[in-house]
């Protein structure tokens, strides 16, 4: 008997090219990803002084002048939090809808279609949206105009995350509730959400992510400023914004610090992204494996 | 005989399938009753028609009647919750629920208002741990997750659960199936000790087993309804050609 490999034979060489194609295809990405940590670190680090994550914007700060942009940093974190409760709150029920009294229905699947169509359309269009509602409605570009044109980029995306989530919620669990007399909302209440919990905060956070780092949508509905909001009704500023914004400026310390404010907005999704890591292991403890 | 359960003519389809065929038996109130066949005679399906389980499975049909106390539980205006707080169920394998222990066997009390304080619930939980012989096994551990404990402890643990939402009825789709020899003989004796006070359905598909339990046995077949009768009447002298080639194992 010969064991031995026969390196030419044709199966083999199929095997080697196929294998050949996939790590370069892995080699790009985790290059490209590196490229882009490696931009944004080197080219933000030096302007990413202490004033630009304490100021608002002084006098002289799109000269590059002193300052920060406090005011972005705050105002998004005000935006993607405010636009992910909203999307909390209409997400997570239509997710345990499609669960429990809409499962493998016609219904249910016209609904995750729909939810996969808003979720392919562009955030700009959610900006015009948003914009011509808050035009319709009397308001003017405002921090709660901005919170809802996000909360409807978000939506869709935490739906459906969510609802891939809870679909593989085990049968057998879902029996043991009803068997002891359950009603269907018991079930997805007091079991599916307990067991999905780590996935359902997964799903949050994807929506998160992509809210903060909306530039489109908040363009026209929360506009820009100087200040920190103080109110619903303020306009104000957002980290996309301030990158968009410096990255287009004559002088270069500005584009610089464009390049700071995205430095500052990676390092807010990469915490939250660690944080709901961490949060979601130790919510781990109950759930069945 | 005092029957707690009665069928009277069931048909249930899977799909085009007829599963089970014309059935009426009359299930006796706190003894042992024993369902066993060969694997597809319809005996899980029987089984899962007490606690209307069976519709939990797409695309199927039932017709005729299933009478709990004397009320048929697939009239329009019963509550499917009702049904299956007064028939419970130990499954073939135990599924916890993603909670404490605690939690486990307080779901069901909570869910039905069983309980008015804490310290109701927290005698309610130790009472139903005793009662399915776990108690001192657990009694230190209870915020631990259920998923914690081995399987036969488990399997105790679903029967505490299903206990404490107050059955009159216990249902058992091969309960031990999945247990190690010895937890399988704690299951089975905790039934023993409960018959006095429930009526329990068994499904298994050991012989042994139905002889060790059984006061009452029911013989299904190709979804018929072969034999039923006291236990020591049908092994020591079945009616039927069908009923006499399973007791001595000749399919």
């Amino acid at each position: 008997m010969n064991f031995k490999k026969k390196h030419f034979e044709r199966r083999h060489l199929i095997e080697l090219f196929i294998k050949t194609i996939m790590r370069i295809a892995l080699i790009i990405v985790a290059s490209s990803l590196g490229l882009i940590l490696w931009t944004i670190i080197s080219r933000g680090l030096p302007s990413l002084t202490w004033d630009m994550v304490t100021q608002i914007p002084k006098g002289g700060y799109y000269m590059g002048k002193e300052g920060g942009i406090l005011n972005a940093i705050i105002g998004s974190i005000y935006l993607a939090s405010g636009g992910t409760l909203i999307a909390i709150i209409l997400s997570l029920p239509i997710a345990l809808y499609l669960q429990a009294y809409a499962q493998d229905s016609k219904w249910g699947d016209y609904v995750r279609l729909s939810l996969d169509v808003l979720w392919g359309i562009p955030s700009i269009v959610y900006g015009a949206f948003g914009f011509a509602l808050m035009i319709s409605l009397g308001l003017r570009a405002s921090l709660l105009a901005g919170i809802i044109a996000l909360a409807l980029v978000e939506l869709p995306i935490m739906t459906r995350a969510m609802d891939e989530v809870i679909r593989r919620m085990p049968k057998d669990l879902e029996h043991a509730a009803l068997a002891l007399g359950s009603t269907k909302f018991e079930v997805a209440l007091r079991v599916v959400t307990r067991q999905m919990l780590p996935g359902i905060i997964t799903g949050i956070l994807l929506a998160f992510g992509r809210g903060i780092g909306d530039a489109a949508s908040v363009l026209f509905t929360a506009g820009y400023t100087d200040r920190i909001p103080t109110s619903l009704m303020n306009p104000t500023a957002s980290l996309p914004l301030a990158v968009f914004f410096q990255l287009g400026s004559p002088y270069p310390e500005v584009r610089e610090r464009g390049y700071a404010a995205a430095l500052i907005l990676t390092i807010i999704v990469l915490l939250v992204s660690f944080g709901s890591r961490w949060l979601a292991s130790r919510l781990n403890k109950y759930t069945v494996k | 005989m005092d029957a707690h359960i009665q069928v009277k003519n069931l048909n249930a389809y899977y799909g085009k399938q007829l599963a089970l065929k014309n059935i009426n038996i009359e299930i006796p109130k706190n003894q042992i009753t024993v369902i066993m066949g060969p694997s597809g005679c319809g005996k899980t399906t029987l089984l899962k028609t007490f606690n209307r389980f069976f519709e939990l499975t797409e695309n199927t049909q039932l017709t005729g009647e299933v009478l709990v106390d004397g009320e048929n539980i697939y009239n329009k205006d019963v509550d499917v919750t009702e049904v299956r707080k007064v028939v419970g169920l130990l499954a073939q394998r135990p599924s916890p629920l993603p909670m404490s222990i605690y939690d486990n066997v307080a779901y069901g009390m909570r869910i039905h208002h069983l309980r008015k304080n804490r310290e109701e619930y927290k005698t309610g939980v130790k009472h139903y741990l005793e009662i399915a012989g776990l108690w001192d096994e657990v009694h230190q551990r209870l915020s631990e997750p259920a998923t914690s404990l081995s399987i036969g402890q488990q399997q105790r643990l679903c029967l505490a659960r299903g206990l404490a939402v107050e059955p009159e009825i216990i249902l058992g789709d091969e309960p031990t199936s999945a247990l190690d020899p010895i937890s399988s003989q704690n299951i089975e004796s905790r039934l023993l000790e409960l018959k006095k006070q429930y009526t329990t359905v068994i499904v298994t598909h050991t012989l042994r087993q139905a002889k060790r339990l059984a006061d009452y046995v029911i013989f299904m077949y190709l979804g018929e309804l072969i034999e039923a009768g006291p236990a020591k009447e049908v092994f020591s002298n079945p009616k039927h050609e069908r009923t006499k080639q399973y007791l001595e194992g000749l399919f």
